[in-house]
């Protein structure tokens, strides 16, 4: 399978290919990843990426997923996006 | 294991210091980092570089941190694309006859030291920037080359290249301690109980490094303040400018990528001094104040989608200046923190002056004023053009 044509995360447009790179890079955890490559941070928040980013740090560094988290697991609101619109419509309410 | 300079905190002052030193040929540098490479203030900051401000020390530091960012893809072999650096400008509004007078005698400052800044009317800003709502606004300030640069890639760019002149980062190794003999620093001692050894200690550990130094008795008043943002989803390029209010303090700015980063202060700043006491929780009361503000700003700003907030620290100081240079109590033992909100944008320009300090070279812009000395003594800096 050629690697250049897996999609990772459909939000920024990141491949297998950049992924796989960007490890070898040295930037070989989720946080850094996400800093490097901008996966994780667009409209889905990583719940597309996150795990199959995992997945592939844990084959590369032959280490269990659960020993992945360097620090305590991050996740940022919304879980989903909001327009401004709503947003701003609550905050006059 | 002993080394010429250990430098603790991989943030942008500690890792652009590193690769300055190293330049200079320093010696063998390590930089310490308790999480990884921009984990603290750096990686959580809104990204806006500007020269736009009132005292004459801060506006000669920022022209020349803006040349720096305006060459740093060649001096660090890499492109602004990858450091995202774009000069859309600083629109600065002032919302008060007052404030605008305030304004005016920032930019007389600024032109001293060769800044283009525009003083635009009303009739101005809505002709230049057609977006933007200037309800209630009496006047605004531009200089053009003001923007945005990603910190992220910025941080990792200086990382790659001191580490090609030999400097050692280890990431993921919190330190405990300083170490000291007979009023001289000579080393730190990890967390995980092993020491390292140095004639010099840098601490550019942000909010963090007033715990630190507690561990030798230094009494440095640097708190970290919470503040917010929040980023949306990427567009097509619709604002140039940093549009900002010092009164209102709202600030809203569209990145390269496309994504709108915004923020607005705490109402009531809470302060710490002690990590353990650190907040990073987001608030529903900041995104509602922002969303309020921003869609009344910028009213197409209706349609877009928030994707993400967060919070992260301002390293305050009594003046809102850096804390910078050597410690008088501990030979050795040097601190570039306190950037009070401003540490990315001035990251560059004091990791330079700085290091010529510390080799003994002439600084081009005096950083002796800012010495973490100074607050006992009195002898604070003012800054007129600040938000929060």
């Amino acid at each position: 399978m050629d690697d250049n044509k897996v999609i990772i995360c459909r939000c920024e447009d990141i491949t297998l290919h950049d992924v796989r790179g960007a490890i070898e890079d040295g930037y070989d955890s989720w946080d850094k990843l996400k800093r490097y490559l901008r996966i994780g941070m667009g409209p889905c928040g990583g719940k597309t990426c996150r795990l199959l980013v995992l997945r592939e740090l844990s084959a590369i560094k032959g280490k269990p997923l659960s020993a992945l988290y360097l620090r305590e697991n991050v996740i940022r609101p919304p879980l989903r996006s909001i327009p401004f619109k709503a947003l701003e419509k609550e905050a006059h309410l | 294991m002993t080394y010429d300079i250990i430098i603790v905190g991989g943030g942008i002052q500690g890792v652009a210091t590193a690769y300055e030193l190293a330049k200079r040929g320093a010696g063998k540098i390590l930089l310490l980092e308790k999480t990884f490479l921009t984990g603290g203030s750096t990686g959580s900051c809104a990204a806006g570089i500007r020269a736009q401000f009132g005292s004459p020390f801060n506006v000669k530091l920022m022209a020349r941190s803006l040349e720096i960012f305006e060459n740093m893809a060649k001096e660090l072999e890499c492109d602004n694309d990858y450091l995202e650096l774009w000069q859309g400008g600083y629109l600065v509004l002032a919302y008060s006859e007052a404030e605008f007078e305030g304004l005016k005698r920032n930019v007389e400052v600024q032109h001293t030291y060769g800044l283009k800044t525009n003083v635009l009317s009303v009739e101005e800003v809505k002709k230049a920037f057609p977006r933007v709502n200037v309800e209630g606004v009496y006047g605004a300030t531009y200089h053009d080359r003001d923007g945005h640069a990603d910190p992220f890639h910025v941080t990792f760019a200086y990382a790659e290249a001191g580490k090609r002149l030999g400097v050692e980062i280890r990431e993921w190794t919190p330190v405990d301690t300083l170490l000291t003999e007979n009023g001289k620093i000579t080393g730190v001692r990890l967390q995980d109980g092993s020491s390292v050894y140095a004639e010099r200690v840098l601490v550019c550990a942000g909010a963090w490094t007033t715990s630190l130094l507690k561990t030798v008795g230094i009494d440095l008043p640097l708190w970290g303040e919470k503040h917010e943002i929040l980023i949306t989803e990427p567009w097509e390029r619709l604002l140039g400018p940093m549009v900002i209010s010092f009164s209102r303090g709202y600030y809203i700015q569209q990145r390269p990528h496309g994504s709108f980063i915004m923020g607005i202060p705490p109402e009531d700043p809470r302060h710490w001094y002690r990590p353990d006491e650190f907040d990073f929780s987001s608030s529903i009361d900041f995104l509602l104040r922002m969303s309020s503000e921003a869609t009344n700003v910028l009213p197409f700003l209706k349609g877009v989608n928030v994707v993400r907030q967060w919070a992260g620290l301002y390293e305050m100081t009594p003046d809102h200046h850096h804390a910078i240079g050597p410690l008088e109590d501990i030979s050795g033992l040097w601190v570039a923190a306190g950037g009070s909100g401003h540490g990315f944008m001035f990251g560059p320009v004091m990791a330079e002056q700085l290091s010529k300090w510390m080799m003994g070279e002439p600084m081009d812009i005096d950083l002796r004023p800012l010495s973490p000395d100074r607050f006992k003594k009195g002898a604070l800096v003012i800054e007129p053009a600040v938000v929060g």
